[in-house]
């Protein structure tokens, strides 16, 4: 539906966007991920026509879009300020678009009234903006995209004003209104965790690049650089060299320990490599428990944080690294109770972590 | 974003050729005028001429504009004088009547200067109220000649340009942080340390501009002088007059009024240099 | 501190006292029943009478309420286009658009006056109500454009962008949602364009042709001969008018803050 190649943007002597390739696909719901300045809000302005690449073409719906002002490309943009018309009554507000093609007057009534309904905001077609929560300015917002059936709807971070209760709301409506309608959705947002709940894939940027495209899952299991890694949910990383290789199996020695680990990507031996592990695959055991340590590492409790769901842990290593791990609390672990200065043990079920390149910093 | 809009197009062609039209190119026929001659068949015409400006030497017209200097520096004195206490008294009030009293100042900033110079005769004239006010407190005995004195040109600037100090000013001082002048307090600063130190320098913005608010038309207007100077009061805006519709010596108005913009002109950007600091948003 | 309050409060007591009591004289005495004297013979309707029946003041009156109401329109016009252009858009010249109209602000009345002058002789314009309403206009621009902006930078800016978005052209969005917000501030400018207009001596008096009587221009001939108390009448009708158009224009000001 939507393609961008090689797509590079500048602004003021600055490069904003670097070499962008992305394909969306028809009725997917992708997000656009980044830490804030990375470019994911230039980008969707590229989309939908406010800005213009320095270089490289955008397609939509197979059509080179270039020079195509906003409405001309049947995508439409909800606003992170909701930017609603303080003067005209939510009704009017979702018609404009509708207004500016000239359409009939039944039909933009038809079309309103089934909008509003989408979004359950029928009984307040004649209020103004400032009468609405902001809950309801969203959705305001929305209906006045979707009643113009844009190819693509863009989102730019929508939910940033909205308080926990209403924003987790909010992801699940949205995502809901997407499967209903069908279209296409790109959001983007720079919360991890609403990327990886809401979308169908994500993409992942840093710094005017795309680090990664991927399903939410393949993109926390499966990390393709540090960068990626380190935005993505939390991580202890560890630095390592490849001892031996065979297959998808591969030795690494971690704090002068042998460990197997498992990776389909194309490593050689001796190289430097990053070795991931996420806090809740670390496995906490207290000195009594263990009888044979020889695969573990030893390490002494510093932080204890009771979270009512979890236990976060702070586990100092020999050798002085510090490690999170995140104890969840199951028929078989329903005390969890750690003090601070405990000596313990830690390890990791081989295969659950991730190796990733060397990078420098 | 190059965007076909009509709209654009119309609307940046009306206003450019309009301005351009109707205030550029005027301005710019001033300054070339006062490099023309003039004869007896034509107001401008060719020999181009530093004339105009070397006449400006002449004795005669450099004590009017002394005395134009003299006048206008007075008043804007005066107008500081007064007007800065005011303007800082009423920008400190709480209360919502401060609305009320802000309104009050700007009546008489917009009202016709004209009708308050006027209003200004009945007052300063010999049987006016401000003689008999005196004579009858026993204050003087004989009235005093106030009209048609310099005096009276005085208070007349003074009277009509008094809102343009106290406004800036106003302004200025409503957007002190009161913070700052908490902080000096808390520091052991006594009032007049802090008026002096921290005070008057935040609020010098507000008073170059209703300076240069005063100062610019108190050396220009010319129907001040006029209905409270009587014809002995001649100032420099007196002089323009006098040049274009009497003498129709217009190269002769027009280097005076050059030399008057470049004055004023210099005065402004003394003002813009001063505040360059600070974060300027148009306007 | 109450003696703080006090003396605060008789210095403001005092300027005021200034500002109004001139004003407040001429009122009064426009009802006086002498002619000349100071004291206060009883009140009177006469010099209105006189004034009503004067018919060549009636036509000055006329003709600047026209030129008011003309300069101030075309003013608000142009003011308006000045503002949404120097808003929304980027074009060649736009700091020398700020700066004339910053320029026409500031420069002193009579040096507009004068160039007005030069340019109409030059262009062998004839002086009388066209070369008024084009200097009047003029001088009003900039007060339009300057409140017209101030309002427009109050409005959420991604507005303008959703309604491109939603395929308003710029035509669409001038009157759907430009005029819509904008039009207590405009419904200002006039005001004040009305009153600059309506007061303008320096500017006029180089403008104005012989066939065109204005009323600012009445007074002062007028004013330059004597005090007649038919004057008194007239500047208080005049003060009467700017003052209702005065606070018209600050409540307009502080609607929808």
């Amino acid at each position: 539906m939507v393609e961008l190649r090689g797509v590079y943007k500048s602004i003021n002597g600055h490069e904003i966007l670097q070499d962008i390739r992305l394909e969306v696909r028809h009725g997917e719901f992708l997000t656009l991920l980044g830490p804030s300045g990375c470019g994911k809000t230039t980008l969707l302005r590229l989309i939908s026509g406010f800005e213009e690449p320095s270089s490289g073409t955008i397609y939509i719906n197979n059509k080179d879009v270039s020079g195509l002002p906003p409405h001309r490309r049947h995508v439409h943009t909800v606003f992170q300020s909701y930017a609603l018309f303080p003067h005209m009554t939510v009704f009017e507000n979702v018609a404009f678009g509708l207004r500016c093609q000239r359409l009939a007057k039944t039909e933009i009534q038809t079309r309103v009234t089934e909008a509003l309904k989408m979004v359950k905001l029928e009984a307040y077609a004649s209020r103004k903006p400032d009468q609405l929560s902001g809950g309801q300015q969203q959705r305001v917002a929305i209906a006045r995209a979707v009643v113009n059936r844009p190819l693509v709807l863009l989102l730019d971070e929508p939910l940033s004003s909205l308080d926990y209760r209403l924003r987790k709301m909010m992801q699940l409506e949205l995502k809901q209104l997407q499967r209903k309608l069908g279209i296409t959705f790109i959001f983007v947002t720079h919360d991890q965790e609403e990327a990886l709940s809401m979308a169908d894939r994500v993409v992942i940027m840093n710094e005017g690049r795309l680090e990664q495209v991927g399903t939410p899952r393949q993109v926390y299991e499966g990390p393709q650089n540090l960068t990626v890694a380190k935005f993505i949910g939390e991580g202890n990383i560890f630095d390592s060299e490849i001892l031996a290789i065979d297959g998808k199996y591969i030795t690494v020695d971690i704090q002068g320990r042998k460990r197997i680990a498992k990776s389909h990507r194309p490593f050689s031996s001796g190289q430097k490599v990053h070795v991931l592990v996420r806090p809740e695959d670390m496995r906490v055991w207290g000195q009594s428990e263990i009888e044979d340590s020889s695969e573990l590492f030893p390490g002494v409790i510093e932080e204890v944080t009771y979270k009512g769901t979890t236990v976060d842990l702070m586990v100092r290593l020999a050798c002085n690294k510090l490690i999170a791990a995140t104890k969840f609390f199951d028929e078989d672990n329903d005390r969890l109770e750690y003090t601070i200065g405990q000596p313990v043990w830690v390890t990791w079920p081989s295969g659950w972590e991730v190796i990733l390149p060397h990078e420098a910093g | 974003m190059k965007q076909d809009s009509s709209f654009r197009s119309f609307s940046l062609s009306l206003v450019w050729i309009w301005l351009v039209l109707f205030a550029l190119l005027p301005f710019a026929l001033v300054f070339v005028a006062g490099f023309l001659s003039h004869d007896n068949d034509q107001l401008l015409s060719l020999p181009v001429t530093l004339a105009n400006f070397f006449q400006l030497h002449h004795s005669l017209y450099l004590r009017i504009f002394e005395k134009s200097l003299w006048m206008a520096g007075l008043s804007t004195l005066v107008c500081l004088l007064l007007g800065y206490p005011f303007a800082y008294a009423i920008a400190r009030i709480q209360s919502p009547i401060k609305h009320f009293l802000i309104l009050l100042v700007i009546i008489p900033f917009w009202t016709s200067s004209l009708i308050r110079s006027y209003s200004l005769i009945a007052i300063v004239k010999t049987k006016g109220l401000l003689n008999t006010l005196l004579i009858s407190l026993g204050i003087i005995s004989h009235p005093l000649p106030i009209l048609f004195t310099n005096t009276a040109v005085l208070i007349g600037l003074v009277y009509n340009l008094l809102p343009f100090m106290i406004l800036p000013i106003l302004t200025n001082v409503e957007q002190l942080d009161n913070q700052l002048i908490d902080a000096a307090r808390d520091l052991g600063a006594n009032r007049f340390t802090t008026l002096l130190r921290i005070i008057l320098p935040l609020t010098m913005p507000g008073i170059l501009a209703g300076c240069i608010l005063v100062f610019l038309p108190a050396m220009t207007i010319f129907y001040i002088p006029d209905i409270l100077g009587g014809a002995k009061s001649v100032l420099v805006g007196n002089l323009i007059q006098d040049q274009f519709l009497i003498a129709q010596n217009w190269p002769f108005g027009s280097a005076i009024s050059v030399v008057l913009t470049i004055l004023l002109a210099l005065l402004i950007l003394i003002y813009w240099r001063s505040t360059r600091g600070e974060e300027q948003e148009w306007p | 501190m109450k003696l703080k309050n006090i003396s605060v409060a008789s210095y403001l007591t005092l300027i005021y006292l200034f500002f109004y009591i001139p004003i407040g004289v001429l009122i009064i005495y426009s009802f006086n029943q002498a002619q000349y004297s100071l004291l206060w013979h009883g009140f009177s309707w006469r010099w209105y009478q006189e004034l009503f029946a004067d018919q060549s003041l009636w036509l000055a009156v006329w003709h600047s309420l026209v030129l008011g109401i003309l300069s101030s329109s075309l003013a608000t016009m142009v003011g308006l286009f000045a503002a949404v252009c120097l808003y929304r858009y980027r074009f060649f010249g736009r700091q020398l658009l700020y700066g004339v109209l910053f320029i026409l602000i500031l420069s002193p009345e009579i040096v507009m006056g004068i160039a007005l002058l030069i340019l109409f002789s030059l262009i062998k314009m004839p002086l009388g109500f066209i070369s008024l309403l084009m200097a009047h206009t003029t001088f009003c621009i900039p007060f339009v454009a300057v409140t017209a902006y101030s309002r427009l930078v109050s409005v959420d800016k991604y507005i303008f962008e959703a309604a491109k978005d939603l395929g308003a052209n710029d035509w669409m969005t001038l009157t759907s949602i430009i005029l819509p917000l904008l039009w207590p501030a405009l419904l200002a400018g006039w005001l004040l364009s009305f009153t600059l207009s309506i007061d303008d001596v320096m500017i006029s008096y180089f403008v104005v042709g012989p066939e065109f009587e204005i009323l600012p221009l009445k007074i002062y001939s007028m004013v330059r001969v004597g005090i007649k108390p038919e004057i008194n009448a007239l500047c208080t009708v005049l003060f009467f008018i700017t003052l209702s158009c005065i606070v018209m224009y600050q409540l307009l000001l502080r609607k929808k803050t």
